[in-house]
């Protein structure tokens, strides 16, 4: 198939003059895992947009394609079970559809287990906009001995049904002619609507007689009255809006009569699906036991389970370490040095205040960004390729009970390990958890995962001050920073979130081979908004913080910066720190490797040998440990607080965990100093 | 198995956690807040839905298989799935 990227057209351009030029809206809907973003990948290509949905944290995307000289866009709606406003992916589907009004809306169906797929055909149906079925992942059905008629299926459902497999581009041309066929009005679209369990007829009647003449437009009455009897939050506060008080009270005393409903509501989709496949479906009579199965006694295992994700944490370290981290070290060296040099060689008959603010402070400021790059594109592919073949959810069920004893999700656990290689994918990570609070806790935490450049800080000053011990100290330091992230997650899991306990149920997807392109497109699109994003807030607060290191003289000693070091002494002083400390801490804002730099200019050392022996002379035992202490555990530098404001979408949020980190870090940096102390230190 | 009684059990019912590895049963009916009840049934856990338990070590979450999918559950929530033993 040959599909050409148009360039995104709005829609309002459209001509009145026949359908031909229109541009057809297509939606495409399905559960999570059925191969969607594949799917749109392969028909949009690189010309899609990628953003957020307005007022939400859930990702956006869109993108347009021409095919045989027909403009389609096409909107990839979040990955969801059903349309009940459990989530906020759910609410924005439905909202979707029920408001745009798209052309098309593709529901794509996973083969191998399609009568749980067809659950959210079930709920699209009833919806105002046509529905196609595409029969996605018909090579994993066959595989696993499942057999479908699509004629046979797409007889009973009355709607277009097409059988393809999205990752060997087979079908999707089919799809496409449907798609047109259904939008042109060639196709005799008839579609066999679900109903509620039969002993709940009269109710929803009920409900509908009560209702009548007081839906607000667009929405159908016949589904406000069927959301109203599941108890769908968002449509009983919108009813009570809208409904007169009497109407409201005879409303309330139905449903509270039928709490149940919800269930009969279910068990209805179900029973029409039931028919729907009867004759199409033919399942595996006894059969071997699928490749799935034989993986899972081992990936899913208590004991082997676990010795295989510390095999897979482990190649993901040395990757880290072996590619990522040489790879930071260039661009550091010749990419932002260069541009430095550059920017101090064409700038040369300017002021030097402008050459070094340029020099120093913006490039600088962007370098901090670059070097996140490698470390970042290789936790985006491992993270992808660990979600695409399946075993990012055996891991999550691996560590969930170890997980939910911080209130956090068996999920949580591989974002947030892996930012040991550097916190801002561990925020950035967090998007896999699908429980909101627990994602919430998962970004909030993140920071006090101890990232390299911080233990390039520990791993620089530890044998400067604890010689031989210097090992000991660092792994100490490791442990410290795990114990306080675990009792940080109880305590605010117990106090902020209540206890709620975040529910633990997940699917866990039919392994397959990982397809490189989608891959390939995540890394590329969270690498490019990250980049976008993020680099705005870097970029501004590397210059302010560069301004306040340089006032009014032009050198750190006597600058605003060491100004407010010394005010804030008195602070550090419970530990022991002198203001130059106080100041190292402050830029270590920027990037936490800083602090050496810091140090180095503060004591006129330069970061070397000189500085680390300056260092041991001058500080004891106790101020050292309190320090590294406090480095470890301080207000994560601005890269990860960017990305916690974007990923939270909210200042109140980010702030809450600056403030929180800031006094747990001083607070244990005190209580460090002062045993120490006790101790004889 | 702590919450794995309930009081309003009929006879030879039990929670789904109380299935073996590898036992069959048939959901009878399913307790919890509306949110929890809204995923479990639309994951398909609905009553008369056939469900085999493929892995359960006693603590711990369990994974079971329902309409075709693989549902990994905390205990918690699958103390809440009534089930009727069947034998295939």
């Amino acid at each position: 198939m040959t599909v050409q990227h148009a360039e995104p057209v709005p829609v309002e351009e459209t001509p009145a003059a026949g359908t031909e030029n229109k541009i057809l809206q297509v939606a495409l809907a399905g559960q999570p895992n059925v191969g969607k973003s594949t799917l749109f990948n392969l028909l949009t290509g690189l010309n899609q947009h990628v953003g957020n949905w307005p007022g939400k944290t859930v990702e956006r995307k869109e993108g347009n394609f021409v095919l045989r000289g027909r403009t389609y866009r096409l909107i990839d709606l979040p990955g969801t079970y059903s349309l009940t406003a459990n989530s906020e992916e759910e609410l924005i589907t439905r909202e979707f559809i029920i408001r745009e009004r798209p052309d098309v809306v593709v529901a794509l169906v996973d083969a191998a287990i399609l009568e749980r797929s067809l659950y959210l055909v079930a709920e699209l149906i009833p919806l105002p906009a046509p529905v196609i079925v595409a029969l996605n992942m018909m090579d994993v059905a066959e595989q696993e001995g499942v057999h479908i008629e699509p004629q046979v299926l797409e007889a009973a459902l009355g709607v277009p049904v097409v059988p393809m497999t999205a990752t060997r581009n087979e079908g999707v041309k089919e799809l496409i002619g449907a798609v047109e066929d259904v939008a042109d009005g060639r196709y005799d679209y008839d579609p066999s609507i679900p109903h509620i369990r039969q002993d709940h007829r009269d109710v929803l009647e009920q409900v509908e007689s009560i209702i009548e003449g007081c839906v607000p437009a667009p929405y159908p009455q016949d589904w406000i009255a069927l959301k109203l009897l599941e108890g769908d939050q968002k449509v009983s506060e919108m009813m009570a809006g809208c409904l007169p008080a009497e109407r409201q009270s005879a409303l309330d005393i139905v449903l509270r009569e039928h709490d149940d409903a919800l269930v009969a509501v279910a068990s209805g989709r179900y029973d029409w699906i039931g028919r729907m496949i009867r004759a199409a479906l033919t399942r595996p009579t006894t059969g071997p036991i699928s490749l799935t199965g034989k993986l899972d006694r081992w990936a899913t295992h208590p004991l082997w389970g676990l010795a295989i994700m510390a095999g897979i944490l482990g190649l993901v370290f040395w990757l880290t370490y072996a590619v990522g981290a040489p790879l930071q070290d260039l661009l550091d060296t010749y990419v932002v040095g260069g541009l430095a040099q550059l920017a101090r060689l064409t700038l040369g008959a300017a002021p030097p205040w402008v050459t070094d603010l340029v020099a120093d402070g913006m490039i600088g400021g962007v370098g901090a960004m670059l070097t996140f790059l490698p470390i970042l594109v290789i936790f985006f592919a491992v993270m992808g390729i660990l979600e695409d073949v399946g075993y990012l959810a055996r891991a999550a069920y691996v560590m969930d009970r170890f997980m939910h004893l911080m209130g956090l999700h068996g999920k949580s656990f591989l974002p947030l390990f892996l930012g040991f290689g550097c916190n801002v994918p561990a925020v950035l990570g967090a998007r896999v958890i699908e429980s909101k609070r627990a994602r919430l806790l998962t970004i909030l935490l993140a920071p006090l995962m101890p990232c390299t450049a911080r233990m390039t800080v520990i791993a620089f000053l530890a044998p400067a001050f604890f010689g031989s011990a210097a090992a000991l100290v660092s792994w100490g330091m490791i442990l410290l920073a795990l114990t306080v992230l675990a009792l940080s997650g109880v305590l605010i899991n117990r106090t902020v979130f209540r206890g709620e306990r975040a529910a633990f149920i997940m699917e866990l997807p039919i392994y397959h081979l990982p397809n490189w392109r989608t891959i390939g497109m995540r890394v590329w699109q969270r690498s490019l908004s990250f980049i976008r994003k993020a680099g705005t807030l870097i970029l501004a607060v590397s210059v302010v913080v560069w301004v306040l290191s340089t006032l009014p003289a032009g050198e750190i000693q006597s600058s605003y910066l060491a100004r407010i070091g010394r005010f804030l002494e008195p602070i550090g002083q419970l530990m022991g720190f002198d203001w130059r400390l106080t100041v190292a801490l402050l830029t270590s804002f920027i990037a936490k490797e800083n602090s050496i730099a810091t140090l180095g200019v503060l004591f006129g050392t330069g970061a070397s040998r000189g500085l680390a022996e300056q260092l041991a002379a001058t500080f004891s035992a106790a101020t050292a440990l309190a320090f590294l202490t406090v480095q470890m555990l301080f207000v994560p530098c601005v890269a990860t607080v960017a990305v916690i404001r974007q990923e939270t979408d909210s200042w109140a949020w980010t702030l809450f965990d600056l403030l929180f980190l800031l006094v747990v870090s001083l607070g244990v940096g005190v209580a460090v100093y002062w045993v120490v102390r006790l101790l004889g230190g | 198995m702590s919450r794995a009684s309930s009081p309003r059990k009929p006879d030879g019912v039990v929670s789904l956690s109380a299935l073996h590895s590898g036992e069959h049963g048939e959901v009878v009916d399913l307790a919890g807040g509306r949110g929890m009840l809204s995923r479990m049934t639309a994951l398909g856990f609905t009553p008369g839905a056939d469900v085999t338990v493929v892995q359960n070590y006693g603590r711990g979450p369990l994974i079971a298989r329902v309409r075709d999918a693989r549902i990994a559950l905390g205990r918690g929530e699958a103390d809440r799935v009534y089930v009727r033993r069947t034998s295939a």
